[in-house]
């Protein structure tokens, strides 16, 4: 018997464009979108049960491993946290060079997001682009932290060593050089009708969902919401650096790529902000060598990850090791827009959508 | 002369035919490569580099790879029909060929040899008419892989088919007008006649020409059957082995005959730049089959370039852009060549 029904279309968790391992089941009426539903759970790792079993020092190299793309930031929110939780010293220099390095993975961050971003809608070069910048300041992860990608930046109290001799100077010639790049990039992209055609208008958030969903960060101010935690909650030394708040009125896949582009360009301010009135003195605080936490305590920390926000809540109980830690993880958060963001829409835009919430699956599923 | 009807039509073609099934495998394993290369350049990369010297042995290590690959056709596939979809494509493409004047024909032996296999008075049509077929190799092997993104990338590949084509049409009408001719090689003589090749005569229909053979062809950024971050690889996701590679050397094919096409149409085919000019005539110690072989080289490099800078289309957008500019523009080109050949045709005569 003839007759017509929906097609169910697994895109995932093995397909080139959603960024790791997310699986969306897609219902389609020809190529236009029904509905649509994301699986995840592929990459759970069990990080937060992983937690109460190292102690306070040991439990930073997890933090690494779940929104891979930006580590220090990741390191940043759990090691503050354990800070404010145990009320422990830091150093004032340290809180200049982790700003610094965490608004250079911020960069880092957001060309691997511009790079798949473009490619995911056709423009290949541009991720080859992005990925020749990002190695230099993986480079700069390498000299200072001794690892380019799982870099286990921080620990409470402030940085395991000093900057290497040079590398201020090295960061300075990045930051000077870097927003001719994007200049470039934005030659390639920002009034190619072509890229136009495929994100204006796509993947729509009004301003009221994107709060009542409790989107964060670049998915949040791309739909004109002013809130950034950096100015909001200001941590690190952000609260004595002058930089501004990037938004977009737009509340579709254009108006987030110029945000996240502006966003770049301010980063590098901070960074020679961070590197110009670097204070001199040690780059730990005094920070007992077994982190001990009286019992009771709890505490809730985020911080504005490349994503959203990122927040950590830890539970002490007496001992080294936290009771419990729970992470907001801002890109699981973000996700959940996905389904009203592309109904109505193409498979085309299904792509160009993943790409514009810019998910890391390992900070979905953990 | 030595010419018989059994050596034109004949001896000259199977050898023709023999030369182009050996060279040009080979050819297309060069264009990959110099696809690679210019890609990687534009890129900041290097691109193949470890097969012999600068990768110039990639191509064939890749041929070899893909000869010894397992030829896989899935359990619920439409075995046939799953088989016969990749050479319908390749069929087409060297059919596609075999109408290309390549050349100014020369003498060997005592024979006169014509550089296009078969040159009939209907080339341009028949030419038109094979090279569209190559749609139904796309959805042909996208139905018959019984799976979902090949299917997809069928239905992609007939919408697409039915924006560009009409355009196409009209497009090329409007030269054909002017030419008065339907043959290839006639369309050559008329523009040495003429003294000028047709891109000055028709701006409007170079540019939709080339628009509608990147669209043709299934190239960025018009590849949607096989969107490769859509639907993973589209109609040929199912395909492995030789006959994936059948599809890439369809489609390598297909890229050439286009431009051969656009050469001729409006390029002047394989005369040197401004045939009429004494001034340049020192140009002519360089063949015809090398201003052939460099008019299309630099449109493989076009495609090769378009690929490196646009992003991708979505075949809605690409129906209407067919529909709502391409096949409006065209036919005010058609009805304004017209115009102007009965206006010319008033002065003149």
């Amino acid at each position: 018997m003839l007759r017509t029904h929906e097609m169910e279309l697994n895109m995932g968790p093995q397909h080139p464009s959603t960024h790791g391992v997310l699986r969306l089941i897609l219902y389609l009426n020809g190529e236009t979108i029904v509905d649509c539903k994301p699986v995840i759970g592929y990459l759970h790792r069990g990080t937060e049960k992983l937690f109460e079993t190292r102690n306070y020092y040991q439990n930073v190299p997890f933090t690494d491993r779940t929104d891979y793309l930006a580590a220090p930031n990741n390191n940043l929110g759990y090691v503050e946290a354990v800070e404010k939780l145990g009320g422990f010293e830091v150093s004032e220099r340290a809180k200049y060079v982790r700003t610094a390095i965490c608004e250079l993975s911020r960069i880092a961050s957001h060309l691997i997001w511009l790079g798949t971003h473009a490619m995911d809608i056709g423009a290949q070069t541009m991720l080859m682009w992005t990925i020749r910048e990002r190695e230099v300041v993986l480079d700069f992860f390498e000299a200072a932290l001794g690892d380019r990608l799982t870099t286990s930046a921080f620990r409470p109290g402030g940085l395991r060593r000093d900057l290497p001799e040079g590398w201020i100077k090295a960061v300075q010639g990045f930051c000077k050089t870097f927003p001719d790049r994007l200049d470039e990039y934005e030659l390639l992209l920002s009034n190619n009708r072509i890229w136009l055609d495929r994100t204006v208008g796509v993947g729509i958030i009004s301003a009221e969902d994107a709060i009542d969903m409790g989107l964060s960060g670049p998915m949040l101010r791309g739909s004109g919401v002013p809130h950034d935690i950096r100015k909001a909650m200001p941590y690190a030394a952000y609260d004595k650096i002058d930089f501004e708040i990037a938004v977009s009125e737009d509340c579709d896949s254009y108006g987030r790529y110029v945000l996240r582009m502006k966003e770049m360009r301010e980063s590098v301010k901070i960074v020679e902000q961070c590197l110009g009135d670097l204070p001199e003195g040690p780059i730990t605080g005094k920070v007992p060598k077994m982190l001990k936490i009286e019992a009771g305590r709890e505490i809730y920390h985020a911080i504005e990850s490349p994503r959203g926000e990122l927040g950590y809540y830890i539970v002490s109980d007496g001992s080294d090791k936290p009771y419990k830690c729970k992470i907001r993880a801002p890109s699981f958060v973000n996700l959940a827009a996905i389904t009203q963001m592309v109904k109505g829409l193409l498979i085309a835009d299904v792509v160009t959508v993943i790409g514009s919430i810019d998910i890391v699956l390992g900070d979905v599923d953990r | 002369m030595n010419n018989t009807w059994l050596s034109d039509d004949v001896i000259i073609p199977l050898l023709l035919i023999g030369i182009i099934l050996a060279v040009f495998p080979l050819l297309v394993g060069y264009i990959v490569y110099v696809e690679r290369k210019v890609l990687a350049f534009i890129q900041s990369r290097l691109g193949p580099m470890r097969v012999g010297p600068y990768g110039l042995l990639q191509p064939i290590a890749d041929a070899f790879k893909l000869l010894f690959k397992e030829d896989i056709t899935p359990r619920n596939a439409d075995a046939l029909v799953f088989k016969a979809a990749p050479i319908i494509l390749l069929v087409v493409g060297f059919t596609g060929l075999s109408f290309l004047p390549m050349g100014e024909g020369f003498t060997a032996f005592g024979y006169d040899i014509r550089l296009s296999i078969v040159d009939v008075n209907v080339g341009v049509l028949a030419l038109l008419a094979i090279m569209s077929l190559s749609t139904y190799s796309l959805v042909l092997g996208g139905w018959a892989s019984n799976s979902k993104y090949p299917l997809l990338g069928a239905l992609r590949s007939a919408a697409q088919m039915v924006s560009y084509e009409v355009a196409l049409a009209f497009t090329v009408l409007a030269t054909l007008m002017i030419a008065g001719t339907l043959s290839l090689s006639g369309i050559i003589d008329a523009q040495r006649d003429m003294g000028v090749w047709y891109i000055f005569v028709q701006p409007v229909g170079f540019v939709l020409f080339i628009i509608a053979m990147v669209a043709e062809t299934n190239r960025l950024p018009f590849d949607l059957p096989e969107a490769e971050t859509e639907l993973v690889a589209g109609y040929f996701t199912e395909y492995s082995g030789f006959r994936w590679s059948f599809f890439m050397l369809g489609e390598y094919a297909a890229m050439t005959v286009m431009s051969g096409l656009l050469v001729t149409l409006y390029l002047g085919g394989w005369m040197r730049p401004f045939p009429n000019v004494e001034l340049f005539s020192f140009l002519d110690f360089i063949p015809g089959f090398i201003w052939f072989v460099l008019k299309v080289g630099f449109f493989i490099n076009l495609f090769i370039w378009l690929r490196g800078t646009f992003p991708r289309y979505r075949y809605d957008q690409l129906m209407g852009l067919g529909w709502k500019v391409f096949i409006p523009v065209s036919i005010v080109n058609l009805l304004v060549t017209g115009l102007l050949l009965i206006v010319w045709d008033s002065v003149a005569g």
